[in-house]
């Protein structure tokens, strides 16, 4: 089990904000941090790291005191056992995709992990590959092995897959699912997409302003929002047209467009770029058999 | 014929120089990029002094410590048996201050133009400073470890006020080009002034275009990997 109990001063786009967390993660589970950019998610995986200091507070991991301010105990990165995936990646210009994997290997550890992680990563194809010759899933494929080669006690994912198209997200999702089970690894992850954290996670902490404000399995979570929908699916608005009392919105579900209609008074509220949950309570939908 | 013996002393100094700088300034740089403290500011102002003051105040200043009839000068004598005033090492000591910022500015400026990412994960990774430095940080700022070697060497090939107020004009010891032609103009010896200053531009012209050509990338496309 992870106990984490931090409180640290940040100043955020808004004026100061206190960043007060306190919250236990189980070993083995994947949890997601949620909430709107800005509210302390990444500073808390970068203070588990060790690359930032909370003003008070203790971490421990699986009975191992990481940090204590009141006994003064703080591990550096160098000696905490995580795993991270940067949000830019961070791979290692000068080196290529296997010389970035073989970096990551501890003194004196076997280097099988290594070709064993570029077999179920599948990155066979691109290991003599220098970073800036990959594209962005492959650049994420290639952070997820290396945080991976220690064989760390958690796995930090740092909105690894906001960058990417659907597709590849899709995929990403199920490589980080497999490692997340091969190597029993208790996983944080950041994300603001909500299907994915519906499909991925075991729980959810949403933050608000520093502090978390609800917790709980996704469905307890996202279904705060009163809705006891059959169906519902998120999606992007790309385009909003006006007729008579009628709002028409052309919405981004997957790969698919969808027209919906909303009221006067939901159209007005919203804007080209919003994300939005679409769901319906009671309607009859078409079967077609397709396989 | 001219007298080679300026030139190859220029030479000389000019690479002794800049390899003890790029030792000096490699951690030196490092700890000004990284540094959160507060005597920073204090450090960095000294390291640029040699950028604006003229090059004779740092001449006559090092020539007053390294007197021996000065308490400093005669320790250096006594002790060390190191006679910096009208020598080679004096010269060289004169050089590697005047020359000083310009290899860690552009070493310093290598370093913080770098994704902290990059250090950070290579902590995160468990490795040691000294193996974040060789293997992550260096390797990423070759252009900026190049431009200060190169930056270096030829601002040393320049240098002439340092040289005349501690090293004089001692054929074989302290003679370098720049003083060279200055002493063949004042003897009205235009000819050999001007093959001196010739060979410099030439040199200059070559070695910095060099740079530019690596830098820029306009040799990659004749490299295989």
């Amino acid at each position: 089990m992870i106990e984490i109990r931090i409180q640290k001063k940040l100043t955020a786009a808004l004026g100061e904000m206190l960043l007060d967390i306190n919250t236990n993660i189980n070993k083995g589970s994947l949890v997601t941090l949620y909430g709107k950019s800005g509210v302390g998610k990444t500073t808390i995986l970068r203070i588990l790291a060790g690359l930032l200091y909370p003003d008070s507070g203790k971490i421990v991991v699986n009975d191992e005191t990481w940090l204590n301010t009141t006994t003064k105990i703080n591990l550096k990165p160098q000696k905490r056992k995580v795993g991270f995936v940067f949000q830019d990646y961070a791979l290692f210009p000068n080196m290529n995709v296997k010389e970035n994997l073989l970096f990551a290997l501890n003194k004196g550890q076997d280097a099988t992990i290594v070709n064993h992680l570029i077999e179920i990563i599948e990155l066979g194809e691109l290991q003599n590959r220098k970073p800036d010759t990959l594209s962005g899933g492959q650049k994420q494929r290639v952070a997820l092995a290396r945080a991976l080669v220690q064989k760390p006690s958690i796995l930090m994912l740092d909105e690894p897959l906001s960058a990417l198209d659907a597709e590849i997200r899709f995929k990403l999702q199920q490589y980080i699912l497999a490692v997340h089970k091969e190597y029993k690894l208790t996983t944080l992850l950041i994300s603001h997409d909500i299907s994915e954290i519906l499909r991925m996670s075991d729980k959810v902490l949403e933050l608000e302003h520093g502090k978390i404000i609800r917790q709980g399995t996704p469905n307890e979570v996202f279904n705060h929002k009163e809705l006891n929908a059959k169906f519902q699916f998120t999606g992007t608005i790309i385009e909003i047209e006006k007729q008579d009392f009628l709002f028409i919105l052309t919405v981004r579900i997957g790969k698919d467009l969808v027209k919906v209609v909303a009221d006067e008074s939901e159209g007005e509220q919203l804007i080209i770029g919003d994300k939005i949950l679409v769901s319906s309570k009671a309607f009859n939908p078409i079967i077609h058999k397709i396989g | 014929m001219i007298d080679w013996e300026p030139l190859i002393l220029t030479f000389k100094l000019a690479f002794i120089t800049t390899v003890l700088l790029l030792a000096i300034s490699i951690p030196l740089a490092y700890w000004l990029a990284y540094t959160k403290s507060k005597l920073k500011p204090i450090c960095e102002t000294i390291v640029s002094m040699p950028l604006v003051l003229p090059p004779t105040v740092i001449g006559f200043y090092l020539l007053i410590a390294f007197s021996p009839a000065n308490s400093f000068g005669n320790w250096l004598n006594n002790w060390l048996g190191l006679k910096l005033v009208f020598s080679f090492e004096g010269l060289l000591i004169a050089s590697i201050i005047y020359s000083l910022p310009f290899m860690v500015h552009p070493i310093q400026s290598g370093f913080t133009n770098l994704s902290s990412s990059l250090k950070d994960m290579s902590d995160v990774l468990g490795k040691s400073r000294t193996t974040t430095l060789f293997k992550v940080l260096l390797p990423n700022i070759k252009s900026s470890l190049l431009t200060g070697i190169v930056l270096a060497f030829a601002h040393t090939i320049g240098e002439f006020g340092v040289v005349l107020m501690i090293g004089g004009n001692i054929p074989g010891k302290t003679k370098v080009a720049s003083i060279a032609i200055y002493d063949e103009v004042e003897s009205l010896n235009y000819a050999a002034a001007n093959t001196y200053s010739l060979i410099l531009v030439a040199l200059t012209f070559s070695i910095l275009l060099a740079v530019y050509l690596i830098n820029g990338g306009y040799l990659k496309q004749f490299k295989n990997d």
